[in-house]
């Protein structure tokens, strides 16, 4: 074993087993209240729920229909205790609009958002921790202020008009992509572009306070002071060492942004479980709606768990003992 | 400063004093940073906007001309019509009430739950803690936005919606922030002096841990008056946000979305406008911090 710590070390491991099993136990009492907040969030509809989700033509037949589909004749503890004893042997109900099961359906759209996730995520480490580097390295010259004002705005901006604009101009008039739907790399461009700008606006930020910090540090000016090249010093000894915030808020952002996949999906028509969320709560597809809340829920919960893993893979003083 | 704790107990004319020159002292602060003004100055004229819309308007912005759709900016347009023929500019500037109502209401009703719940859960602790912390928990777990256009598409369209779906999703972060300082003030010593001298928990939090948390409250929330602003937007853009006839920047970017290929008018102003007003509130919102609270610089 070198005398320096190496990630991931095999020495911590058993801890870590029962560091990640325990996380999971403590997610189980979490996704009971994630899955009541969502009954009761469906349940507490005003009237009568069949009545509202009957389409306007609907005979007084259809909503008898509905109600005994959904099992809306039986208490609402049975209910409850039916769809999550089913969530959990995987039987997460069937869509009243797709005649498909949920499960299958969200399971078919998962790989394209957690792609256009991953994307966004990629596109803000390789373009957003540089700039935040380059930034504090030259605190306070022309392109430390062009970050700086570039992360500003990116925070600012609604990340559906940015969609919006990114079609306007690379679409339209440059006609450089396509402008929807889901194919080979250049479908992808756009969506994670319109995705990421907020996560590579706090990505910035932080990668530039972080090393702004750490460039001032005695292990710093040790390094200079031995007479190593500056690009060693501000990559091997300070950003190595801004890597532990700078993964944990992209890890974070990941999990935040998540939601904003419902609306640049929709902009790009990118046919993932964001659009499938929306698309159900319009057309009042209950079962849908709870599994889609549900499946970006527990998307939250394990990215929250993977970034705990990787803050402390990268950061051997926190121990999981 | 002498002692503090005879002039929190008594609330006597000590505390008043010192809260005085604290705000002063905490304005000039304010005045010294650029960055500050830039964001004091779009928010004063964002409200101003705001307050005098049908003032400000050029024309009424629900005023439909079949006639005169799809125009570009022009002198008597100046930033055109939309596919209805309705002055962009006139509604933009009613835009802004609604941006407004929704950025301070929603902040205002998440601040009420989350101090309500942070402070009974950091005072009340043991399983009143745990339980609402699960909670919390459970609130958090969902992506905000998701949360709110499930309440919209359940309970309805309209800005009373907007601002009850916005409030109910973005609480926990408030109540997470009040319950961490209020563990830490309850174990100080002019807290346990209250509890000695027999307060009851209602006075010990009123008169001792409440206005000790505030200007916390007050930073935070003011840091967080954009977020519902774009929240929003996103709802409107949705269509299960603002319903006609009100005017929300989201919804003129919805139907300018369709339109996009004619019309690059419709689909660039109501951004700028949205845009400013975040960057606005957030740079205030860093100065408030910066003046507030030193510390979290």
């Amino acid at each position: 074993m070198p005398p320096c710590h190496v990630p991931g070390s095999a020495d911590r491991d058993p801890n870590l087993l029962s560091y990640i099993v325990n996380r999971l136990l403590q997610m189980i009492p979490t996704l009971l209240g994630v899955s009541l907040l969502v009954f009761f969030l469906i349940w507490l509809i005003p009237g009568d729920p069949a009545q509202l989700l009957a389409p306007e033509e609907a005979s007084a037949q259809d909503i008898e229909d509905i109600r005994r589909a959904l099992g809306l004749d039986r208490p609402l503890v049975v209910q409850y205790g039916e769809w999550v004893w089913g969530v959990v042997q995987g039987d997460w109900g069937t869509s009243l609009y797709r005649r498909r099961a949920v499960l299958p359906e969200l399971l078919d759209r998962l790989p394209a958002t957690v792609e256009l996730a991953l994307a966004s995520m990629l596109l803000s480490i390789l373009l957003a921790v540089p700039a935040g580097v380059i930034s504090a390295v030259r605190q306070n010259s022309w392109g430390d202020n062009v970050a700086r004002v570039g992360s500003l705005l990116g925070l600012s901006m609604p990340n559906f008009w940015v969609g919006i604009m990114l079609i306007l101009l690379v679409a339209y008039h440059l006609r450089w992509l396509p402008v929807s739907g889901r194919g080979g790399i250049e479908h992808m461009i756009l969506p994670a572009l319109t995705l990421g700008t907020s996560m590579m606006a706090e990505v910035m930020r932080v990668t530039r306070s972080t090393m702004l910090e750490v460039i001032r540090q005695d292990y710093i000016r040790t390094a200079r002071a031995k007479g190593l090249r500056e690009s060693t010093v501000v990559y091997k000894h300070g950003l190595r060492n801004a890597m532990i915030s700078v993964a944990t808020v992209v890890g974070l952002q990941l999990g935040y942004r998540l939601g904003g996949t419902v609306i640049v999906e929709q902009v790009f028509a990118y046919p993932g479980v964001g659009r499938l969320a929306y698309q159900s709560m319009l057309q009042r597809d209950i079962p849908m709606v709870m599994g889609t809340l549900l499946m970006f829920a527990l998307l939250f919960l394990f990215i929250n768990l993977i970034v705990d893993l990787i803050y402390g893979w990268l950061d051997p003083r926190i121990s999981y003992a | 400063m002498s002692d503090p704790v005879p002039g929190t107990l008594l609330g006597g004319p000590e505390e008043q004093a010192r809260s005085t020159s604290l705000a002063r002292e905490a304005l000039g602060r304010l005045a010294k940073s650029p960055l500050a003004i830039v964001g004091a100055t779009i928010v004063f004229v964002f409200a101003f906007t705001a307050l005098f819309a049908p003032w400000l308007a050029t024309h009424d912005p629900a005023y439909i001309v079949l006639t005169n759709r799809l125009r570009p900016p022009s002198p008597e347009h100046w930033l055109g019509t939309d596919d209805l023929g309705r002055d962009v500019f006139s509604r933009l500037v009613y835009g802004a009430r609604v941006s407004m109502m929704v950025g301070i209401g929603v902040v205002a009703f998440r601040a009420m739950i989350g101090v309500f719940v942070g402070l009974v859960s950091g005072f009340a602790g043991g399983a009143v803690d745990a339980l609402l912390m699960r909670i919390t928990d459970v609130f958090i777990a969902f992506p905000g936005i998701l949360l709110a256009l499930a309440i919209m598409a359940i309970w309805g369209t309209g800005l009373i919606n907007v601002v009850i779906a916005l409030s109910v999703v973005g609480w926990p972060q408030f109540a997470r922030l009040v319950r961490a300082e209020v563990l830490s003030l309850r174990e100080r010593d002019y807290v346990q002096a209250g509890r000695a001298l027999g307060g009851s928990p209602v006075r010990l939090v009123s008169r001792h841990v409440f206005p000790n948390v505030l200007p916390i409250i007050v930073v935070y929330a003011s840091l967080n008056i954009s977020a519902p602003i774009i929240a929003e937007a996103a709802l409107s853009f949705l269509g299960l946000g603002i319903q006609p006839p009100d005017v929300s920047w989201g919804s003129m970017l919805s139907s300018a979305h369709r339109y996009m290929r004619v019309a690059w008018w419709l689909a660039t102003f109501p951004g700028i406008a949205i845009t400013v007003s975040v960057i606005g509130f957030n740079l205030f919102g860093d100065a408030v911090r910066d003046a507030l609270d030193p510390r979290m610089r």
